[in-house]
């Protein structure tokens, strides 16, 4: 389907539940590597569960998921592993409270890595830098703006150097004057061609950056469509509805 | 009437009596029992640790025997333990500290302790976030990793005025040690007003035991109250970080 091969995401008719609430049925979605797709609906609509899928926070009922060729889903295939080839950024950032700006960013490269400790900080420096947080190394996550906390949560992830990274809601929780540089990190790293799938009610963050976008509505897949197309000429009923209680 | 009232008087509060108890219960009995509450208190904490971490971890074949522990070491009366430990070891050919009463003390407060540690441990390590677990395993930290560089720092931080707290029930359990029978020197504080109680047949120096634990116990008490309300109100507390 997609012409970059096996770097992106692949989910393979994806069905899942909450006791007896289905949240996903027959979720068939590729996220191709080094483009940016964007996922958006309702809340309540299943997005985030599958987005949650894709390192197995949450696991499938049935269906594969295919990251950059391997079945993670597959009995026997181990799930720290999968979760150091998917970075993931949280609504809400999550950040370690109780260890500094610096260690948040290195603790996993020091036990999952198993880097030296000078090794791993040097690289947790330049990944604080990349999110134009250096000099914060020694700071709290608590003596940090919402829109820096995400940064450093951003930068956590990137630290592990991933295949894919999965942006849950990571504005959402953010005050409106934070949201831009939350998102001016995002943009950069689409443009260096990171394998992005970011569920979001940034509308024209996905009109802008994404090549493709999903709409997601009751647990299924409605449209998959280029954002121009996926914005300007949709063509599910739902999603026109939906499109315009946001725009 | 007043003769009941002077009976209590002269047996409880002879001041004669109490202050002849006095120096020997600061100068013996109080470093013992301080000594034997810190020892118990570090086996509990340890224990204590441990067994929280198997309560949380959601493996039915840990939990289980995890909790069976608590549930008896708390379900027993502690007299019975301290029996079992200090007479019952050394009995079955376990006498791991020789015949030094000592340390069958401190194992057997240490253990009973270790169940309440458990539980105040338990509480702090599912009060941390759920979030944090995931955010925590999504960077691809094993279960053991997360429990050992997330939960256990951020847990245990949380529960250090209940932890004091339990220290200064410790204190006051290790009179129960008086039962193991030690020797002169080893005798802690509540051993000391036992045996003056005895020799004089009156309970003054008891009154007088009594007089120090609470010295010890209320200022402490009202210190981690203090402390906790200080916590509670959101103030953060730069504490070493956990490695």
């Amino acid at each position: 389907m997609s012409a970059s091969g096996d770097r992106g995401v692949r989910f393979d008719r994806v069905s899942k539940s909450f006791g007896r609430v289905p949240v996903l049925r027959d979720v068939v979605l590729e996220a191709p590597g080094g483009a940016t797709t964007c996922i958006v609906g309702p809340s309540g609509s299943g997005k985030s569960t599958l987005l949650r899928c894709a390192n197995l926070l949450e696991r499938p009922e049935s269906g594969r998921i295919l990251v950059g060729g391997t079945e993670i889903t597959a009995p026997g295939v181990s799930v720290d592993a999968v979760r150091t080839r998917v970075g993931m950024v949280f609504q809400h950032f999550h950040l370690f409270s109780h260890l500094s700006v610096l260690d948040n960013v290195a603790l996993a490269l020091r036990k999952v890595r198993r880097m030296p400790r000078s090794e791993a900080e040097a690289l947790a420096r330049a990944k604080l830098a990349d999110v134009a947080l250096g000099g914060y190394e020694g700071r709290r996550p608590s003596e940090l703006s919402g829109g820096q906390q995400q940064r450093v949560a951003i930068a956590r992830a990137l630290a592990m150097e991933p295949e894919v990274m999965l942006f849950d809601e990571a504005t959402s929780a953010l005050d409106p004057e934070l949201v831009k540089e939350v998102l001016g990190v995002m943009r950069a790293l689409a443009a260096a061609g990171m394998t992005m799938i970011v569920v979001t009610h940034e509308m024209r963050f996905a009109r802008e950056v994404a090549q493709q976008v999903a709409f997601i509505d009751r647990g299924e897949v409605l449209e998959l469509a280029p954002p121009a197309q996926f914005f300007d000429d949709p063509r599910h009923p739902r999603l026109r509805e939906f499109l315009e209680k946001v725009l | 009437m007043t003769e009941g009232l002077h009976r209590i008087y002269s047996t409880f509060f002879d001041p004669a009596m109490i202050a002849q108890a006095l120096p020997e219960i600061l100068r013996v009995g109080l470093p013992n029992t301080l000594l034997l509450s810190v020892c118990a208190s570090l086996i509990g904490i340890a224990l204590g640790l441990a067994i929280a971490a198997g309560l949380v971890t959601g493996h039915r074949g840990v939990t289980l025997p995890c909790r069976a522990y608590v549930d008896i070491l708390r379900g027993l009366p502690h007299i019975l333990t301290v029996y079992l430990i200090g007479q019952g070891l050394p009995l079955a050919g376990l006498a791991i500290f020789g015949g030094n009463t000592y340390g069958y003390a401190a194992l057997a407060i240490g253990l009973i302790e270790s169940a309440y540690f458990a539980e105040i441990f338990r509480a702090g390590f599912q009060s941390v976030e759920r979030g944090q677990v995931e955010a925590a395993r999504s960077t691809g930290m094993t279960r053991l990793q997360t429990m050992l560089y997330i939960i256990v720092p951020q847990g245990a931080r949380r529960v250090l005025p209940p932890l004091t707290g339990q220290f200064i029930l410790v204190v006051k359990a290790t009179s129960l040690v008086y039962l193991l029978g030690l020797t002169a020197m080893q005798r802690e504080m509540f051993a000391i007003g036992q045996d003056a109680a005895i020799n004089n047949a009156n309970l003054s120096p008891l009154t007088a035991v009594g007089l120090v634990y609470l010295a010890l116990t209320v200022p402490a008490t009202y210190a981690v109250n203090a402390w906790d309300r200080r916590i509670r109100g959101g103030r953060s507390t730069e504490l070493a970080e956990a490695d």
